[in-house]
């Protein structure tokens, strides 16, 4: 195995344009290194892009706030401009294991594994989140949303990493949540994880965002329970309208964690918990 | 394979090794370094027998290339005592016996050590919540709990 670690993505994206094999990124290595132990997969190339300085910073600008794709989740959970824009992002991303896999976990590395259960991906989805990729001849912005193809597959192409994520500006009338229901306390995968962005015009509900993890092959944004909400002010029908939109979405699997009726269920409960939580935070009542 | 050249600075001592470039930083502070007092658990990030810190923060050692760890600081349970004076935490541990067969007592020392940097008046949720990431099939954690309560007064004095 050959082990590089390049000071640009520059050059890490033509170390991976450049390899023949298999060649992945280290950036945590909390899912990496566990695949590489398991022999699920054997690297010919690892490209470390934690000497790559512009990611492990976060950026906070007019245009949003941006998160290197080496930020840990300890790093996320320190950041006090970070957690006030974004607390739904946040708690999503601190949700994922102990405070050993905090210290290493990025949210780009969450994204990059594309387990449908990952935590911190409907939280970035719902907020509009967008993945900055570099490539060797190019650069381009996408979707989160558009990131994710399968379990454990992505549209990334050979020679594209993730350099940042950027979530935008939040506004004045604007929260976000995550909720996700485990078996255990914590250090669990998600049965359910649900994410809402919610903003509100003069105590009414503008628009909204609603994404479901780990009911389905992906997250999924699910429009129709946007639908059920905009336009009130979260009253009892429409969260009801919410939690129906949600199941009605889902196409889970049956495991030891939930049944398929159990999540099914779950993805509304949560739902509607997640939405009063965004609600509140975005000033309504 | 030829050797990825290592220097590192482990309990605040120069180190430099060679290793294949897939080794785990577990590994090669076992083997290479002779620092035993890192444990393998499950090898895969869960049980936190291997736990360390890398430039202070606090890392499951198998979850870390060794590549990874040129020009890093590593600290280890063998950096805990000041000589031969034990850390607040190791005497604690033993009067309060929070170990029985002591595989899991050198990584709970060092997150415990971790948490009580951040946070010198836990709670007792909080010191649960923070030595989550750490197994032990022996004692029940209670007296894990105890321990650390008992050194973080003991610190606080200081």
């Amino acid at each position: 195995m050959r082990f590089e670690s390049p000071t640009t993505t520059k050059e890490a994206a033509a170390l991976l344009a450049g390899e023949q094999g298999d060649a992945y990124i280290l950036a945590g290595g909390t899912d990496l290194l566990v695949r590489m132990k398991m022999g699920s997969i054997e690297p010919a190339l690892v490209v470390d892009i934690k000497r790559i300085s512009v990611t492990h910073e976060i950026n906070v600008s007019a245009k949003g706030i941006s998160i290197g794709a080496s930020v840990s989740g300890a790093t996320m959970s320190e950041h006090a401009k970070l957690i006030k824009s974004w607390p739904g992002v946040v708690e999503a991303a601190n949700l994922i294991g102990s405070d050993q896999i905090q210290s290493r976990c990025t949210i780009a590395g969450n994204l990059c594994n594309a387990s449908p259960a990952a935590d911190s991906v409907p939280a970035l989805i719902a907020a509009g989140a967008k993945a900055v990729i570099v490539g060797e001849q190019r650069r381009r912005t996408v979707a989160v949303e558009k990131i994710i193809t399968g379990p454990g597959t992505t549209s990334l192409q050979k020679d594209e990493l993730i350099e940042s994520i950027l979530l935008p500006k939040q506004s004045a009338r604007s929260a976000d949540a995550y909720l996700r229901f485990i078996p255990r306390t914590e250090m669990d995968i998600a049965v359910v994880g649900v994410g809402i962005h919610l903003t509100l015009a003069r105590g009414v509900i503008k628009s909204a965002r609603v994404v479901l993890g780990a009911v389905a092959p992906t997250p999924i944004l699910v429009s129709k329970a946007a639908r059920a909400i905009v336009g009130t002010k979260l009253d009892a029908q429409a969260l009801e309208n919410l939690a129906a939109a949600c199941s009605d979405a889902c196409d889970p699997i049956d495991d030891k964690r939930g049944t398929i009726e159990y999540r099914t269920r779950v993805a509304g409960v949560l739902a509607r918990r997640a939405a009063v939580i965004a609600f509140k935070r975005a000033g309504g009542a | 394979m030829s050797g990825f050249l290592v220097s590192t600075k482990i309990n605040g001592d120069a180190v430099q090794f060679a290793c294949p470039t897939d080794e785990s930083l577990l590994d090669s502070l076992r083997n290479r370094a002779g620092l035993t007092g890192v444990k393998e658990g499950c090898g895969t990030g869960d049980c936190g027998a291997c736990s360390i810190t890398l430039d202070d923060r606090l890392v499951c050692s198998c979850l870390v290339l060794a590549a990874e760890a040129d020009g890093r600081e590593v600290g280890t349970v063998e950096g805990l005592s000041d000589g031969m004076k034990l850390h607040p935490l190791q005497e604690k541990f033993i009067e309060h016996a929070a170990l029985q067969c002591g595989i899991c007592t050198p990584g709970f020392l060092i997150s415990a050590k971790a948490l009580l940097e951040k946070n010198p008046k836990p709670s007792e949720k909080e010191i649960r919540f923070a030595l989550a990431g750490n197994l032990c099939r022996c004692t029940g954690y209670d007296k894990i709990v105890r321990a650390v309560q008992a050194a973080a007064k003991e610190m606080r004095k200081k």
